[in-house]
């Protein structure tokens, strides 16, 4: 889970990590309002989206305007504000489609002295622990340096209950070039970090960039932060977090109904059960020429109203001309999905061609109950037969 | 011969009370897995089925002689419940369980590898020795005792490997889901030293997702340590990055984890890289036919 940088910078202000002061605001009055709140004249006005390169990125609306904007007056705030609240900032995250900006936060402005990079992911390496890594590239794209010049990037691993250690912190001052006090400041400021990370089960904490200022001090300048999906039951605090404007509407959906699911471009419909599997029918749709329109797992034990959920899904996206269902009954028995699929088909109503696969426990009586049926369904035999079907079923239909 | 588990393996299941602990105790019953006690909490002096069922692991142990066992426990106790199986020593740990918290891992990983315990999962199949030892929730009339190993970070596309082998004829000697997760127990590597010892195992089939980089360290490890014959097939040639599909570790992040890239470190270590997972099975064959011809 995703959140975004002003709700970050408040977990960090909870837990003791530096950060500046800075309001969030949903139109250009609250922003003029917090800009006078902070009550200096330098403030930067950041637009706030689940997506990296906001500084670079510039609006669909209004190309001259960035995300990100060093402001030295009320009226400037306000019109940045209107300039971006409403409209879709395009990043190098967020593809060419970019994300509509609903809130601003306005920050008050630092001296800065230098800036650099400071993440902590888990590890799935041979050392299977979370790793900071820090870095005097600090400000620029991190996946770059790290493809480039990834001698730039110190890591070191820790021990989740303890935390960074004061010596590890020391190693990195050592190679970045930090002296003098900004050393202590830079041990609290990691050691605090790390049992963010750790307290709230982040999959990624990220400064870019952290900044030193002339006097010292260690602040973070931005901040982005994740979270694992499976530690969510035991932080309530943070769920009241999630904003569903930044996710897909089908898989906010898909997820409520217990289905995992990935938005595609592709113009092909896919219902498999398994993870795995799904992925590998979406590679074989497009080995055979097809483009797959999603990832959809219904599971391992999926009933008519998940079934029927995911058709339902899968049939909203307008792109679709063709479907296939690609099960390997393991558990789930093809009886109970051949049952599904036709009390679904039933319900949703289907006026495009549905190619079904069906293999494993029960397969004999489940393709039985589908021929036997009125229901309009291309059966096939083998992975490769059904890909060719599906493709070829939905090229008939564009042409 | 095969690995981890065979006809002498004395199951227990942790979290046998629970419903889907109940329907796969049967199921690996069926199967004709020994399975000699039930672990739940509380509910130690019952029976299931004909299986006692104790409040502790270590109460197996001493009573049964336990020496493997599948959890089936909800995700905020697997931790725990795998932490105990280690304590007890049992020397096989099965984690069926799906959505455990990474954090929760780092932990459990570092105890298990301080052990003598081996951990397969979470969030994977099980493991099974056809015709001898199922442990875990796949069908296990697809499978056919024979000589082929697999590995897995999948259940289905597993199942799906399993049925063209066995439809080719080639049986296996152990197939092993380990999971889908970032943090799993065991890795390809480990495995694949195992199946290398293994008389039995004469040719390796892996199947990876994109995600991590377990695929990349065990192309490494093929071609510095296994002589036998490999065959491999990774899912998510077409997965967007940034995107979560499915299974927690199956993600690019960062650029990293693609699935060409797994392929193309597969590919340098000599391995038969199924394009098509329709090939899987074929991929094996022409692995094995390769290898004979080299020699």
């Amino acid at each position: 889970m995703k959140i975004h940088e002003f709700q970050a910078k408040e977990l960090f202000r909870q837990a003791g990590v530096a950060v500046l002061e800075g309001f969030v605001a949903k139109t250009a009055q609250e922003a003029g309002q917090a800009y006078d709140k902070l009550g200096g004249e330098v403030a930067v006005i950041k637009a706030q989206i689940h997506a990296g390169g906001r500084g670079k990125g510039t609006f669909k609306e209004n190309p001259s305007q960035h995300g990100v904007q060093l402001v030295r007056s009320r009226e400037e705030v306000v019109a940045a504000a209107e300039a971006m609240l409403g409209n879709t900032l395009v990043t190098i995250q967020t593809g060419p489609e970019g994300k509509v900006v609903n809130q601003v936060f306005v920050e008050a402005g630092c001296d800065i002295d230098r800036e650099l990079y400071l993440g902590i992911v888990m590890d799935r390496g041979d050392d299977k622990r979370p790793v900071m890594m820090a870095s005097n590239e600090g400000g620029v794209e991190i996946e770059k340096v790290a493809a480039e010049t990834p001698e730039k990037i110190f890591k070191e691993h820790f021990d989740p209950s303890v935390g960074i250690e004061s010596f590890q912190v020391r190693t990195f001052c050592k190679k970045l070039g930090i002296e003098g006090p900004a050393v202590r400041s830079m041990d609290k400021f990691m050691k605090t970090l790390s049992k963010v990370f750790v307290e709230k089960d982040c999959a990624i904490a990220e400064i870019n960039p952290l900044v030193l200022t002339k006097d010292g001090q260690v602040i973070a300048l931005d901040a982005k932060m994740s979270f694992d999906e499976n530690a969510m039951y035991r932080h309530p605090e943070l769920v009241e977090y999630r904003d569903l404007s930044e996710e897909d509407p089908s898989e906010i959906k898909a997820n409520e109904a217990g289905l995992s699911f990935v938005n595609l471009d592709g113009n092909i419909g896919c219902l498999v059960n398994g993870a795995g599997l799904a992925m590998s029918t979406m590679d074989i749709i497009k080995l055979h020429g097809g483009e797959p329109a999603n990832f959809l797992d219904v599971g391992g034990g999926a009933n008519v109203d998940q079934v029927t959920e995911a058709f339902n899904i899968i049939l909203e996206d307008k792109n679709v001309k063709a479907v296939l269902v690609n099960i390997f009954g393991g558990i789930m028995q093809c009886t109970t999905i051949a049952n599904a699929i036709l009390e679904a088909y039933e319900k949703v109503g289907f006026n495009i061609p549905l190619v079904v696969r069906l293999e494993g426990t029960e397969v004999e009586e489940g393709r039985k109950l589908l021929s036997e049926s009125k229901v309009d369904i291309i059966s096939a035999e083998g992975l490769t037969n059904a890909a060719k079907k599906v493709v070829e079923a939905a090229g008939a239909l564009t042409v | 011969m095969s690995i981890l588990v065979n006809k002498e393996t004395r199951l227990i299941c942790q979290g046998i009370t629970g419903k889907s602990g109940a329907f796969h105790t049967k199921g690996c019953i069926e199967y004709g897995t020994n399975v000699v006690a039930g672990v739940t909490p509380g509910k130690g002096g019952q029976q299931f089925d004909s299986v006692p069922v104790y409040d502790t692991v270590s109460e197996t142990v001493e009573q049964h002689g336990a020496n493997a066992t599948m959890i089936f426990v909800p995700p905020p106790f697997t931790a725990d419940a795998i932490l105990e199986a280690v304590d007890a020593g049992i020397p096989t740990i099965v984690a069926i369980t799906e959505g455990v918290p990474v954090m929760d891992m780092v932990r459990v990983y570092e105890k298990v590898r301080e052990s003598g315990s081996v951990l397969i999962g979470p969030n994977c199949p099980g493991i099974i020795t056809p015709e001898e030892c199922k442990i875990g929730i796949m069908p296990g009339y697809i499978h056919k005792k024979g000589k082929v190993g697999c590995i897995s970070r999948s259940g289905t596309l597993t199942y799906e490997a399993v049925w063209q082998l066995t439809n080719l004829g080639l049986g296996q000697s152990t197939c092993v889901g380990i999971g889908g997760d970032p943090i799993v127990g065991t890795s390809f590597i480990d495995l694949l030293g195992r199946f290398e010892q293994d008389p039995e195992t004469e040719a390796i089939l892996m199947m990876g997702e994109i995600g991590g980089t377990a695929e990349e360290e065990a192309a490494e490890f093929v071609k510095e340590h296994v002589t036998k014959p490999v065959a491999a097939f990774i899912a998510g040639r077409t997965a967007p990055p940034g995107k979560r599909m499915g299974h927690a570790g199956a993600i690019i992040s960062g650029g990293k984890g693609t699935a060409d890239e797994k392929i193309a470190a597969l590919e340098a270590a000599g391995i038969e890289v199924a394009q098509s997972p329709a090939d899987m099975g074929t991929a094996v064959e022409r692995a094995i036919a390769n290898h004979s011809a080299a020699v």
